[in-house]
């Protein structure tokens, strides 16, 4: 029964990151259309500033965390700016292909600067954050991450839902004419759209880093574990994307506790298929209107 | 001039008079007989003069050229966007190396089995297919990737888990195909009938058809193609290229573990079709070329930067820096040349041809 | 009349992907406040005068080789869409293009991105007077709406920007005759209440001619006529191949269709 509970809660907390991490990336396909392949490999820079400026620097947490935040978002912005603002009107797949590239371009240089071994942050997160629920006790990485997950996706949720600059996105990515036609800033949207989305990876990568360490290979293998995580949830549902996250974590850490941990990272996959087969839009996918 | 009846109609453009004409490959004299040199060379002087190390190098083009057409025939005629080739590229490997251990089966034998095995298992992954559409089949496949590649590692009692296989020499008919240039005959007779095979689909029904799902798939429906049928033949075609390709390489490289049938050579083949230039054939066999050479260069070139002490003192292995060079070839050629090395031989031919002059 | 021109293109040329010249020396002058239509058959480069003056020619290759437009005395060829939506100017685009997957009200919202952060509340309620059948349906995603609601929707879209210049391209395509009656009652109410200043393409010369001040015709590329509405609802040849009737005033009849080949003449 310990072990059960002690499952659940590493899954949920497990889903919220991978929620987090999916987030950004259906920012991105939210207002481009672009499938972000490079999105593991982002969320690693992030992670990796982060570990340069607290154990390099020296810098206080809470600086270094502000300021790697501020450096993914910049980053972001530049990616934008320099590789895919040449290709908008060229077909999507050049696109995703080039993020594939922007893939391995980023994680040689990440294994360039800081080598392929396992490092880890000094610990600074307060012990007042754990949670005791029973039995077990959650630790205060987890809390963060289900607290951190629940902001954002909050923020988001009315980001796109209400405010002007969401809806302007959203415009973009239905009908990039018209919101050209009604005055639109397209490309100041699609800067805006890779900036919050590497903002946001960055932030996930931290926390990742936090629970496991920083690795480069893991890290950027979350960048592939967001497609089932999206998909389940229907590419362009925020709220979809976070529950898809759930189900992908508890299904995780269960088929990791009760059967088998090599089966552990495949089982999202293979659940994807078969409900790909059942609704091909995912759970909560918008279904394509189309008109002839 | 007088009025309409008196008009004259003078014939311009490509006319065929014979339907022998239309079928044939090559339009012109000139085109064939660049064709029979071409042959030629490959096979009458290539093997004999060149070092063992060249021709190991043509032999993996040859294999990866293979594999690539098969999935330019996927992606670039059909439009279905698939990230699981590497993994049928291993299909095809194992299934010829269980074939050739476990029952004896003859080299001759064993190719075409493991195109085929490959190509139901492409076909099973291509069923998605029926209701998914663009990006969402692109992530099937991708699902496709890694439960292909789990499976190749967790069924030991077939695949010998991660301890892999040993084959056989290949042999037809008795004689011993141990070497290089042996090896070089099989594999180039192989592109060049796989090659042949290609160009003819796309001049048959299922080629127009195939075309004609990636242009509009609905339109396509309409006009009374089956496009479910067909989008499952293409992925069954393409899957039994890689399957063909991934049993040659297994023959070549003797031992074969899981470890190489992973996204990134899936990717590797999505990017030598992009390079090489989509929805085309001779596309294919540049991109699959270019990106061997790329491959080979930037390991001779870091470990050429190793021994010379340049970097003494940095902890500098090999795979980073060539990983970085890989996507930034990817990057730059997306950026500046997205229709691909085929664009680029077309431009370069008809510069030659046209020579002084622009156009 | 003399009064204030608010647009006045200069025979431009436009030319897409550097080969096809689409407008060999386009010039029209547009007064403020006026109604002013442009007719012509398909592919005589109306739409492509729309897309010079509002800044869409570039997404699609084209660029405007020659001549000048002004825009309140300001030069605004081959300016980027931003700017030019941001002085004003707000193309309707042919075939109504709705934001498909985003609700009727949040398709109004995205009008106001040329003036992001100002309160839009009140311009929502006059949208809704002009277009009461949208209020009813506020809530629903555009993609599940009927034609006319689309038209309606994207003309209020374009209102909320609170145009100077309005560039309706086709307003009445593929709509039934009661609501191209209604749509143009809407037209000529925004131009006499908001003071809006339309710049109206249409093949439905008949209607266009009823509400419009002054009309251009154009064909291949070129402005071929041009006067007062009236005075070109009274000229035989656009008589005869715009609004469908006979030089004498008769219903045209097919037994004298040879006759097009002897007239179509301008000039």
């Amino acid at each position: 029964m310990d072990f059960f509970l002690q499952l659940l809660i590493n899954g949920i907390s497990l889903g919220f990151l991978y929620g987090l991490a999916a987030m950004g990336f259906v920012m991105i396909f939210k207002s481009s259309r672009v499938l972000n392949f490079a999105h593991g490999e982002i969320l690693a820079l992030g992670a990796y500033l982060f570990l340069t400026l607290v154990t390099w620097a020296q810098l206080p947490v809470i600086v270094a965390f502000l300021l790697s935040l501020t450096g993914s978002f910049i980053m972001g912005f530049v990616i934008e700016r320099l590789f895919l603002r040449p290709l908008i009107g060229e077909p999507l797949i050049f696109v995703i292909m080039l993020t594939v590239g922007l893939a391995a371009m980023f994680k040689g240089l990440i294994l360039l600067l800081w080598g392929g071994n396992l490092y880890v942050y000094p610990d600074f997160l307060p012990g007042w954050l754990s949670l005791t629920l029973g039995p077990v006790t959650v630790p205060p990485v987890y809390v963060a991450a289900i607290v951190i997950g629940f902001v954002f996706l909050g923020i988001f949720g009315l980001f796109f839902k209400f405010s002007s600059q969401g809806i302007y996105m959203r415009s973009v990515a239905d009908n990039q004419q018209a919101a050209m036609s009604l005055g639109v800033h397209v490309r100041r949207v699609f800067a805006l759209s890779w900036a919050i989305a590497a903002l946001v990876a960055g932030m996930s990568g931290i926390i990742l880093g936090i629970i496991s360490g920083i690795n480069v290979h893991d890290l950027s293998a979350v960048g592939l574990k967001v497609f089932p995580v999206v998909i389940l949830g229907g590419l362009d549902s925020i709220g979809g994307a976070i529950i898809g996250a759930l189900i992908i974590g508890l299904l995780e850490t269960f088929t990791g506790g009760y059967i088998s941990p090599a089966l552990r990272d495949v089982v999202p996959y293979i659940c994807l298929i078969f409900i790909l087969l059942v609704k091909p839009y995912g759970l909560f996918g918008l279904v394509e209107i189309e008109r002839v | 001039m007088k009025g309409p009846a008196s008009l004259k109609f003078r014939l311009c453009g490509n006319f065929f008079e014979r339907y022998e004409q239309e079928l044939s490959i090559f339009e012109t004299d000139f085109g064939r007989l660049c064709l029979v040199l071409g042959l030629t060379v490959l096979f009458g002087i290539v093997p004999f003069v060149t070092e063992a190390y060249f021709l190991y190098i043509l032999v993996i083009i040859a294999i990866t050229s293979i594999a690539a057409l098969g999935l330019n025939i996927l992606v670039g005629f059909t439009g279905q966007l698939s990230l699981g080739h590497g993994a049928f590229f291993g299909v095809g490997a194992y299934t010829a190396a269980v074939l050739s251990t476990e029952l004896q089966c003859p080299f001759i034998i064993a190719l075409p089995a493991a195109g085929l095995v490959t190509a139901l298992v492409g076909i099973g992954f291509g069923l998605p297919s029926g209701r998914l559409k663009g990006l969402y089949l692109t992530i099937a496949t991708l699902a496709g990737q890694f439960i292909i590649e789990y499976v190749l590692v967790s069924w030991e009692s077939v695949t010998k888990g991660t301890r892999g296989i040993v084959l056989p020499f290949p042999e037809i008919f008795g004689i011993s195909l141990d070497g290089d240039r042996a090896y070089f005959y099989v594999s180039y007779i192989s592109l060049v009938v796989m090659t042949y095979i290609a160009v003819n689909i796309m001049r048959t029904r299922y080629g127009r058809a195939f075309v004609a799902i990636r242009d509009n798939d609905r339109a396509a429906e309409g006009m009374g193609i089956p496009i479910f049928g067909y989008k499952l033949l293409s992925f069954a075609v393409s899957s039994f290229y890689a399957g063909f390709a991934g049993a040659l390489w297994a023959y070549y490289m003797v031992s074969i573990t899981t470890e190489p049938f992973t996204l990134m050579l899936s990717v590797e083949y999505l990017a030598m079709i992009i390079i090489g230039g989509l929805g085309s054939i001779p596309g294919a066999i540049f991109g699959a070329t270019f990106i061997t050479m790329l491959n080979e260069i930037l390991r001779i070139v870091t470990q050429m930067l190793m021994n010379t002490g340049f970097l003494e003192g940095v902890e500098l292995t090999m795979a980073p820096l060539r990983e970085f060079a890989f996507g930034l070839t990817i990057v730059l050629f997306i950026i500046f040349e997205p229709r691909g090395l085929a664009e680029l031989w077309r431009i370069l031919k008809s510069n030659v041809r046209l020579w002084p002059f622009s156009y | 009349m003399k009064d204030n021109i608010l647009l006045q293109i200069n025979n431009i040329s436009v030319v897409y992907s550097d080969v096809i010249q689409v407008l060999k020396g386009v010039s029209l002058a547009v007064s403020e406040g006026r109604i002013i239509s442009l007719l012509g058959s398909n592919g005589a480069g109306k739409t492509t005068t729309l897309k010079a003056v509002s800044g869409l020619l570039k997404p699609e290759n084209g660029e405007v080789t020659d001549g000048n437009i002004e825009f309140d005395g300001k030069p605004i060829q081959n300016s980027s869409p931003e700017t030019i939506t941001r002085m004003g100017i707000i193309q309707v685009l042919e075939g109504r293009q709705p934001f498909k997957y985003l609700t009727i009200e949040e398709n109004l919202r995205v009008g106001t991105a040329t003036r992001w952060g100002k309160p839009y509340k009140r311009d929502m309620e006059m949208i809704y007077e002009y277009f009461p059948v949208l209020a009813k349906r506020k809530k629903t995603m555009a993609g599940y709406c009927s034609g006319g609601e689309l038209q309606m929707l994207v003309m209020g879209r374009a209102l909320m920007a609170h145009p100077r210049l309005l560039l309706l391209d086709e307003p009445s395509l593929g709509l039934a005759p009661l609501v191209v009656r209604e749509i143009f009652q809407i037209i000529r109410r925004i131009n006499t209440e908001q003071h809006t200043t339309i710049v109206l393409v249409e093949q439905n010369a008949n209607m266009a001619l009823q509400i419009a001040h002054y009309g251009y015709v154009m064909e291949n590329g070129k402005i071929v006529m041009e006067g007062e509405a009236d005075d070109l609802k009274e000229n035989p040849d656009v008589k005869e191949f715009y609004l469908g009737l006979a030089a004498s005033g008769d219903q045209k009849s097919f037994k004298n269709v040879k006759s097009y080949k002897r007239r179509k003449r301008w000039l």
